[in-house]
């Protein structure tokens, strides 16, 4: 069995928009969701994006609330909208053979850095019993396949920054090989609390002020935090019931650095989107567009821009929409994938924000500040992890 | 008057439960978990909160076999008299 797949639903949840249509305004209009980092004057660094005005409460009863992490929420919150957006009128067999497959770099975080400092600090001596199934990195995963009944494989990819693309190529081949009938596949994450921000504070790879991707003035990768979710089903699947189809996610590719626990490889990156074309059936030429893994760090960029070139000698329009929405680790490639899908089914290439000057090192074609009117014929979205994990989705044009 | 034990461990269950007046007022010295709809998981959040309410502490064969309002008024009740 080979199998064709498409896209049929998506859901996004983050700093930039509450869902697929504020986050793709947002986008379209290059506008980042890049501003003061709140509730942590303890740090270090100042800026994040982060979701404004979360309420629980709005989306969840009381009772709910108390078995989900935050980034179980995000989870669940992307998955609704995904779900709806695809139409699909569930039966008991489709029940069985639906997985959900997520990404999540750092869990409940949340839930952990609470119950923590009440044990260091308030020198707690008993511990709330849903703290374990609150914090496990599956919680998303299992929290969306208990809502729909979903019984088919599923389970949380933990790579770094690379853990939604690992999911979403996961849930591709097990749809491919005829293992699942449809996947809910994405990633989330909720990373803001103070333990986890001073860790990063610690890397000393995030930027004072904002995020700006490929440029010379660049200062670092900006925190983000939220979820997305991509509906996944084979192509004559969708045709048959007659669902809208936003492209078809074609290929995708992985490598190993096996080289630095945290600085990049060239040889890495660029096997994994060799690897994702070969596995689309995609010629170099035929791609239009990378949604680039871009997190503005000065060991990130120039290693990317050169992988970039090496795959596309040609040349490819390249953004990284990491400048509006921030890095949300475990959810990044999905937040991203989104982006990527929904830039082909509109024709138009997101930017990356906040560009000044493209630093002489970072070789590309880079969209600047305002989206460009393209329809491209392919697209590809990569995630470049620490630990030199790499995955990247290729999608195409239906 | 001061809240008894057992208007205590009622208390502590409907907030738990994040039960409304109705249902809070529905609860009886001899409810039982199973009419109230309270399951195995649901059960070790009140013997946490229950915990925390009586500054006391439930070993976990007693937390395993509670039934109902009656059997944690019983317990509850020992384990006070323990303390002193």
């Amino acid at each position: 069995m080979n199998r064709r797949v498409v896209v049929t639903g998506v859901g996004v949840y983050c700093a930039c928009g509450k869902s697929r249509n504020e986050f793709w305004d947002a986008l379209a209009a290059g506008r980042s969701a890049i501003g003061a980092l709140e509730g942590f004057p303890q740090v270090r660094f100042a800026h994040a994006a982060q979701i404004r005005g979360h309420d629980a409460g709005a989306h969840f009863t009381a009772k709910e609330i108390d078995l989900l992490d935050l980034f179980a929420q995000y989870a669940l919150i992307a998955a609704a909208e995904a779900v709806a957006d695809c139409g699909i009128e569930w039966s008991e067999a489709l029940r069985e053979s639906t997985g959900v497959i997520t990404g999540s770099c750092v869990g409940g975080k949340n839930t952990e850095d609470t119950s923590f400092r009440e044990l260091y600090e308030d020198k707690r001596t008993r511990f709330h019993p849903m703290i374990i199934p609150r914090t496990m990195a599956n919680a998303g995963a299992s929290m969306i396949g208990m809502r729909y009944g979903l019984t088919g494989a599923s389970f949380t990819a933990s790579t770094a920054c690379s853990s939604a693309n690992h999911a979403i190529a996961q849930a591709l081949w097990m749809i491919r090989q005829g293992q699942l009938e449809m996947a809910i596949a994405g990633g989330s994450e909720a990373p803001f609390t103070l333990g986890h921000l001073k860790a990063w504070e610690g890397l000393r790879v995030v930027s004072p002020d904002t995020c700006r991707p490929f440029c010379a003035d660049r200062k670092g990768m900006i925190l983000g935090e939220g979820a997305a979710m991509l509906v996944l089903e084979p192509l004559d699947a969708a045709l048959a019931r007659g669902a809208g189809i936003y492209a078809e996610l074609a290929g995708a590719g992985m490598s190993a650095d096996a080289h630095h626990i945290t600085q990049p490889s060239t040889e890495g990156a660029a096997k994994a989107m060799r690897l994702a074309l070969r596995d689309a059936g995609l010629e170099a030429k035929q791609v239009g567009y990378v949604n680039a893994h871009g997190t503005g760090t000065s060991a990130n960029d120039p290693v990317e821009a050169s992988a970039i070139r090496a795959v596309f000698p040609d040349g490819v329009a390249v953004s990284s929409t990491k400048s509006m929405h921030g890095h949300a680790l475990g959810a990044a490639g999905a937040i991203e994938a989104v982006a990527t899908v929904l830039a082909l089914h509109n024709g138009l290439l997101p930017p990356t924000a906040n560009f000044t000057v493209r630093d002489a090192a970072c070789d590309i074609d880079a969209i600047a500040n305002e989206a460009r009117h393209s329809q491209v014929e392919a697209a590809i979205s990569s995630s470049f992890a620490f630990g030199g994990l790499n995955a990247v989705l290729a999608f195409r044009c239906l | 008057m001061p809240e008894t034990t057992v208007e205590r461990v009622i208390r502590v269950i409907a907030k738990t439960q994040h039960y409304d007046a109705a249902k809070t007022a529905a609860i009886t010295p001899s409810s039982t978990f199973e009419e109230l709809g309270i399951d195995s998981l649901d059960g070790i959040q009140i013997v946490f909160a229950l915990e925390n309410e009586f500054d006391v502490s439930i070993p976990d064969d007693a937390a395993k076999s509670i039934r109902g309002i009656a059997d944690i008024t019983e317990g509850i009740g020992k384990l006070l008299a323990e303390k002193g």
